[in-house]
């Protein structure tokens, strides 16, 4: 056995000297062999799926048409009115439905707090637009309440006065009922975390009960509060069921207008364009926010004492409190639904409910399928080359779910109808034919739009996933002979099957509820759940639309089950949401 | 013959920083090395370089004659038949204790890679533990579990990045001692990086002392020990203080100890400052000696006393004294020079 001491080791370097330029173009070399097709792939995708975006954005600075100007001397200051005051009465709304939610369920103790807790989230199962159709019913004038009233006061129409639910009062309450869950769980987190010593500080300096919620932890949770807020309020902009069915012109119900009733793309992009200003003004205030919740951190956890058992009248007040939104946001809406369910199913549920079922179940199914490889390759592709042009297209990419449906829809149209023009136009002169719509008004052109809105909620758990998995096991496979497309099939998919379940279920719900885009792109005579929730509702066929609005909850509710779950695992984290 | 790993003049920078800077060595075939060095020299990169997980920016890296990195060209380490075993162990947790160690037998026939399975999980003594999984047992087990699948599929040659440092102090020199044994039986090469200078003696036939991304010596243990190249390995390796001193006639060095028989050293002129190490087994404790020196500080090791002296000048000594001579701080014991292996560098 021989080894050597190898004598130059410390002489000085002569690689560089001779030719000065060698280095430089091997150095050049070397970035551009770094940008492999691991990178283009990542690039290339969120590319891609950033298109919609930037297409509007694009469109949006074209200059101002005819439309846009008629649009500007009349609505739009309507539109921008009732979308801010929307905005605002939503964020108003859900933070008295979650805040006082959140303090009771997780300090307290009370009657009914268990189950509260978990049961609380159920109204995210209900999306906006059902809740406005079956509130609508309820309380129309030949809907129970009113029909009620009159009969125990013999009422007859000139008699009272009932508020209007089709309004913008009636388009807050509703969105707020569905959506205080994000404040309630954003809040709870923040709660939970807060120092249990700065909260005993706080008493032995003589705060009362009071004083301690509105003096200390309310100010120290107001971070976690802005962002749930931001969030519901990004929600709130990008409804359009609700608004449409309700009669309120915001800026969603505006562009479905001049998209289709006044068939001026520009016009619509331009609105589309307005409205992704709103919505990034307040995913800004989001980021900022929770990146101050983490600065507000004091000390560490220690253990947690006895929750504050209340006694008396407040024990009774705080179940209300609790009961209320869950009974007005899901028990009263799903019982009303289970109830026409009933009545009507036996003449809707036929041959075209359970072909329509299969239909959207398997859509979504496939559109989550879909998104999940998107995002496993993205995740991955990252992990491989960590560069900082990858994650940078990443992150453009993962701004899709703040971005409204509506926007998304217009932002996918366009480009594909321009290569439809492009191919048909050049078909037509080069080959005598026509080809048609290739890509706009296919199957296509809707997954196209469910990846760009719905991959950011698959990469999220995707990417908390691949980062538990340290990256020595991804050398020891390497090590052991495996590539690494054979390190993702036998190392990191087996190792994430949690968190690709969670994903592929997240999106699959998410598709299957979603309206607006779905009702832009829709090939003809294609049907979903949703649409055809939609349509019956628009032709009053409220106790009609039931069974399919039913079968849509019935699906929500499965990550308000994951969402639970892990509020039982007493882990509450700002992931549970995003 | 051509050597068995070759590195030359190798850099691996994490641009704008390089991070191993112009390392050379070789080693033969069935021979065991270590990279030494304080947490940072460089020495996991270098690691990961040979196992191809990090590319090189000069340079070159042969196993066996072939290539297997060079600037702008890094054969991919599934290719390398170079086996790792890591400072975290990575044991695939959705695997059992059998499927971890056949991960690295795709494509071998199903009879061959469950003999060789059982093969291995005998070896490291597990044969037991076929069917549990890794965070059923102990890390000691965890540990033979990772060097049992790193050498199912033959590699030709073992990187280890401190697998050890996990366990505690017995179980790692029991442990070091096995998988030295295995890998001398199979006729396996390995390399170790280690920051601990006994596991390393332990371990290696050949030692690598690196320090801010350079390799200042290849040698075995008693070179490292008795020879260092420089300042640097022989403040790292073994204790020792470096005793200031001036070049006399032909190869003296006048000290504070009086003169001394030195070596020459190139281009030194009388008059010139030089340092001599001396470690604390060189120092001999003799109340005989006109030499006295302070003592400022003791450790009591059992068998012996480790002493810091304090000479007039202000300069301090180790001396390794038998504890039977108990001496009291701020005491003034007699000491003699007994230097076998004289290392010295200039000064300045």
């Amino acid at each position: 056995m021989t080894v050597s001491l190898e004598p130059g080791a410390s002489a000085p370097r002569l690689a560089t000297s001779p030719i000065a330029g060698h280095g430089f173009f091997q150095w050049l070399r070397a970035q551009w062999v770094g940008l492999d097709r691991w990178v283009l792939l990542v690039v290339g995708v969120s590319l891609l799926l950033a298109l919609p975006v930037l297409t509007v954005f694009v469109t949006a600075l074209q200059p101002a048409g005819a439309v846009w100007r008629h649009l500007a001397d009349t609505v739009l200051a309507d539109y921008v009115r009732n979308s801010l005051l929307l905005m605002l009465g939503v964020g108003v709304g859900t933070l008295l439905i979650g805040v006082p939610a959140a303090w009771l369920t997780s300090i307290h103790e009370f009657p009914g707090r268990r189950l509260f807790e978990w049961m609380l989230l159920l109204p995210m199962a209900i999306p906006a637009y059902i809740i406005a159709y079956t509130y609508t019913g309820l309380l129309d004038f030949a809907g129970p309440v009113q029909t009620a009233l009159r009969e125990s006061f013999h009422w007859s129409r000139q008699d009272y006065w009932f508020p209007e639910i089709r309004s913008l009062p009636g388009a807050v309450l509703m969105l707020a009922l569905v959506l205080y869950p994000y404040v309630y769980l954003l809040a709870r987190a923040a709660f939970l975390e807060q120092s249990v010593a700065v909260l005993e500080v706080s008493r032995s300096l003589g705060a009362g009960p009071w004083r301690r919620f509105h003096a200390v932890s309310l100010p120290m949770a107001r971070p976690a509060l802005i962002a749930g807020v931001s969030l519901v309020q990004m929600e709130a902009l990008a409804d359009y069921g609700t608004v449409q069915y309700f009669g309120v012109s915001t800026f969603t119900t505006g562009i479905f207008r001049v998209w289709y009733g006044m068939n001026d793309s520009i016009a619509a992009a331009q609105l589309a364009g307005l409205l992704l200003l709103f919505v990034f003004a307040l995913l800004v205030f989001e980021r900022f926010s929770r990146r101050l919740a983490r600065f507000h951190h004091t000390g560490n956890r220690q253990f947690r004492p006895a929750r504050l058992a209340l006694r008396g009248r407040w024990r009774w007040l705080a179940t209300l409190a609790c009961l209320l939104p869950l009974l007005f946001g899901f028990l009263l809406p799903a019982g009303q639904l289970a109830i026409w369910a009933f009545r009507t199913a036996p003449r809707m549920m036929d041959g075209r409910f359970w072909h329509l079922l299969s239909h959207s179940l398997s859509l979504a199914l496939g559109a989550a399928l879909l998104i999940l490889a998107l995002a496993l390759l993205l995740g991955y592709g990252q992990r491989l080359r960590p560069r900082p042009l990858a994650r940078a297209a990443v992150r453009g990419a993962g701004l899709g779910y703040a971005v409204p449906g509506t926007v998304v829809a217009i932002g996918v149209m366009l480009p594909l109808a321009a290569i439809d023009r492009g191919v048909d136009g050049w078909a037509r002169q080069w080959l005598g034919l026509s080809t048609g719509l290739l890509l706009s008004g296919t199957v296509m052109a809707l997954l196209f739009a469910y990846c760009t809105r719905f991959l950011p909620v698959a990469l999220h758990s995707v990417e908390a996933g691949l980062a538990r998995i340290r990256p020595s096991m991804d050398d020891a496979a390497r090590a052991l002979g495996a590539t690494p497309r054979a390190v993702l099939w036998r190392v990191h998919i087996p190792m994430l099957r949690g968190s690709l379940l969670t994903a592929v279920l997240l999106v699959f719900v998410d598709v299957l509820k979603e309206l607006p885009a779905t009702l832009i792109l829709r090939p003809f005579n294609f049907n979903t759940l949703a649409v055809r929730t939609y349509e019956l509702a628009s032709d009053e066929r409220l106790a009609d639309s039931a069974s399919f609005a039913l079968a849509v909850v019935l699906a929500g509710i499965g990550p308000v089950i994951l969402l639970s779950r892990a509020i039982g695992r007493s882990r509450p984290g700002y992931d549970a949401v995003s | 013959m051509t050597p068995f790993l070759d590195l030359a003049a190798i850099d691996v920078a994490y641009p704008p920083k390089r991070v191993v800077e112009n390392v050379s060595f070789k080693m033969n075939s069935a021979a065991i090395g270590c990279l030494l060095g304080p947490s940072g020299c460089g020495k996991t990169t270098l690691l990961r370089a040979i196992a191809g997980f990090e590319p090189i920016q000069s340079g070159s890296i042969r196993l066996e004659g072939t290539e297997l990195s060079r600037p702008g060209w890094t054969l991919p380490p599934e290719q390398r038949r170079i086996g790792m075993m890591f400072q975290d162990l990575a044991l695939f947790p959705h695997l059992t204790v059998a499927d971890n160690v056949a991960f690295g037998l795709r494509g071998w026939k199903a009879d061959e890679r469950r003999a060789r399975v059982r093969d291995l999980l005998r070896l490291v003594g597990l044969d037991e533990y076929a069917r549990r999984y890794p965070h059923q047992i102990s890390g000691g087990q965890q540990q033979r579990v990772a060097l049992a699948r790193a050498l199912a599929p033959r590699p030709r040659l073992l990187l280890l990045d401190e697998p050890f440092s996990s366990l505690d102090v017995a179980l790692r020199e029991d442990l070091a001692h096995e998988i030295r044994a295995i890998l001398l039986r199979e006729g396996i090469g390995g390399l170790l990086v280690s920051h601990d200078q006994f596991e390393a003696f332990a371990f290696a036939d050949q030692i690598g002392v690196l320090d801010q991304g350079r390799l200042l010596q290849w040698d075995n243990a008693y070179n490292l020990y008795h020879r260092p190249a420089d300042h640097f390995v022989a403040d790292f390796i073994g204790q020792g203080v470096f005793l200031p001193g001036q070049m006399g006639e032909g190869s003296r060095v006048c000290t504070e100890l009086g003169d001394i028989d030195g070596i020459p050293l190139a281009g030194c002129e009388p008059g010139d400052p030089v340092e001599v190490l001396v470690r604390p087994d060189d120092v001999t404790h003799d109340d005989a000696s006109p030499l006295a020196a302070e003592v400022v500080e003791r450790a009591f090791r059992g068998a012996e006393f480790l002493y810091t002296l304090k000479l007039p000048s202000g300069a301090r000594l180790l001396c390794l004294a038998p504890s039977h001579h108990n001496h009291r701080l701020g005491e003034r014991i007699g000491i003699r020079l007994e230097i076998d292996h004289l290392v010295m560098f200039r000064r300045g």
